[in-house]
């Protein structure tokens, strides 16, 4: 009975084991990869043999690169305040106040987080035209309005469906305002969530593809995503798989300890979104 | 809100109709975000697909009918010939890509993020770490993470490879990416590695909510943990699970980074937002690509409305309230 107890012990660490390895080792791959240069590239190490920054400096001291890390933080902010300050009225509506057809707007909203972005390409693409907007860091705020507005407005209002009715009835017993309700009374107790689905919409722009590619023409106009995808060598044959992989670890590390800091308050924003109910 | 009804208000309408007029005034600057950004772009692109409009002219188009989807033209001689989209191979086997991976790994996906769910469900030293290490695949962004497994796929000096020849499985090194047929397979491996944590973390959401005395009453009378599973914690997780799965197969039936990165160009594995984008921007077939892009949405809409109808799922989260 015990050792049949210890096997299982024993299997169910081992799943542990697998899972993390299976979660963190690619990345670890790409950390090390990076630390690589010449023949050291391509030889296997499961360990860096030395640290080597050579890739790091090739990448930063580039002509493009930094600029394009600018154009990602600079769309990626403008995307996320404006996705929330939209997001904050429209989510005190849907979660606070009743009127009819409330239930219908909620599931149009949802429907359009999960557009398939490919569909509004075109008709995007001639509003861009239209706007004079092309080859501009405008063009990809406007664009990314698409995913991280919807997101917002749903994580919000759930949020804000949970917070206790009797805060709001003193408010409004004291002769408070729906706009005052918003920014005196739920802002403050709002922080967190605000905090969380801001993250999320950031980390959604941060990494969006299709629009960045499709959406610029220039190399200082791109995002991260779209240079790291583009980045290539003399040739086919020379892909330059050392500063791919330093350009890609810069990218991803700043999100992956924004993740781990805020973990708790992802898991919650991310189930708010998907599961509910 | 009842009590609030009576009220009157200045300008002597009732508080309730003073709220709901401020909630018209809140959501109006959404909405019409919202349709700038989704509604009329879709309606151009439907429109669109009814043109010959290139990209260099945009506003040159004229009307021709369905023509871009199907246009059929009978020869002098007699001969029929077929034309346009639903006649195309190219689609129908984009069409067949997409839909073989989206069912693929939304099933792996699945299984996995389960199984992470229910370890995660324990309680047991280090369960935090574990949360942490799953967290980072979802974390990473989605170009890095195909670049990442090019590199650890590639051909000659890929550790994939490298591992597989040490251990025995593999007889000889693979181009995985390069190869048709383990294009898909590649393509699959990175989307589970990728999106399987976060189907746990949504499974592991819906295990929480299960009361842990039904567990200790199964126990107690002695009951297999696998019938438990089965007969127990998977009906009671079923509503959170089907919820989680639609939202991962949008973003499957949909996918383009990943593909578009990791397998440039191979037909083995072009799925129909790849051929879309192609025609749209690459091919110079504007009106084309439209018309590819109007049935992608025509297709998920149809999923998304008979998934939902015969799993009567419930997304809005308003009948438990």
């Amino acid at each position: 009975m015990t050792a049949n107890k210890l096997f299982k012990t024993i299997a169910f660490y081992a799943l542990v084991v697998v899972i993390v390895v299976f979660s963190v080792f690619p990345f670890y791959y790409a950390i090390v990869t990076s630390f690589a240069t010449g023949t050291r590239l391509f030889e296997v190490n499961y360990f860096p043999p030395v640290f080597d920054w050579a890739n790091y400096e090739t990448v930063l001291g580039g002509r493009t690169f930094p600029r394009n890390i600018l154009n990602s933080v600079f769309i990626a902010t403008t995307t996320v305040v404006l996705a929330l300050f939209l997001a904050v009225t429209a989510s005190y509506a849907l979660a606070r106040v009743r009127f009819r057809g409330r239930g219908l707007l909620l599931m149009t909203i949802l429907a359009v987080s999960m557009f398939p972005q490919i569909a509004v390409l075109a008709g995007l693409f001639e509003l861009i035209r239209f706007l004079n907007l092309f080859n501009t860091p405008f063009a990809l705020i406007l664009s990314y309005t698409i995913f991280t507005l919807p997101f917002t407005v749903w994580v919000l209002t759930t949020f804000m469906r949970d917070l206790p009715v009797e805060i709001e009835e003193a408010a409004i017993v004291d002769g408070a305002t729906p706009w005052v309700i918003i920014t005196k009374v739920f802002l403050p107790l709002l922080w967190p969530a605000l905090v969380t689905t801001g993250l999320l919409a950031f980390i959604g722009a941060w990494n969006e593809f299709l629009f960045a590619l499709t959406f610029t023409s220039q190399e200082i106009t791109r995002t991260t995503p779209v240079a790291i995808a583009m980045l290539s060598g003399a040739s086919v044959q020379e892909i330059p798989w050392g500063p791919i992989m330093a350009a890609s670890v810069i990218v991803t590390v700043p999100l992956i300890i924004l993740v781990l800091i805020f973990q708790r308050k992802i898991v919650a924003g991310l189930t708010a979104g998907g599961v509910k109910g | 809100m009842t009590t609030a009804n009576s009220v009157a208000g200045p300008k002597g309408l009732s508080l309730h109709q003073q709220r709901q007029r401020a909630a018209f005034w809140f959501l109006a600057p959404m909405l019409i975000a919202l349709f700038c950004v989704a509604a009329w772009p879709l309606l151009r692109t439907v429109w669109f697909s009814f043109t010959d409009t290139s990209l260099n002219d945009l506003n040159g188009g004229k009307w021709i009918g369905f023509d871009n989807y199907l246009k059929i033209r009978t020869l002098e001689s007699g001969k029929v010939i077929y034309r346009g989209t639903l006649v195309d191979p190219a689609w129908w086997n984009a069409v067949w890509n997409t839909v073989r991976f989206s069912v693929v790994s939304v099933v792996c996906e699945t299984v996995i993020g389960l199984i992470i769910a229910l370890v995660l469900n324990a309680e047991f030293k280090g369960r935090g770490l574990v949360r942490a290490a799953i967290l980072i695949p979802w974390a990473i962004p989605t170009i890095v993470s195909a670049k990442m497994w090019a590199w650890m796929l590639n051909d000659q000096y890929g550790i994939i490879n490298d591992i597989g020849m040490n251990l025995g499985l593999l007889t000889e090194k693979v181009a995985w990416t390069a190869n048709t047929d383990t294009a898909m397979y590649a393509v699959l491996m990175v989307d589970i590695w990728k999106t399987a944590p976060f189907m746990a973390l949504l499974c592991l959401a819906g295990l929480q909510m299960v009361p842990r005395d039904i567990y200790e009453a199964a126990k107690i009378d002695g009951i297999n943990p696998v019938k438990v599973f089965f007969k127990i914690t998977l009906p009671l997780i079923r509503p959170a699970l089907m919820v989680a799965v639609i939202f991962r197969m949008l973003d499957a039936l949909r996918v383009f980074d990943l593909i578009y990165v990791l397998t440039p160009n191979s037909a083995a594995t072009k799925t129909m937002s790849v051929i879309s984008r192609e025609n749209l921007i690459d091919f110079d077939k504007f009106a084309y690509g439209s018309a590819q892009s109007t049935l992608l949405f025509a297709i998920l809409a149809v999923f998304v409305a008979l998934y939902i109808w015969l799993g009567k799922v419930d997304l809005s989260g308003e009948s438990g309230k």
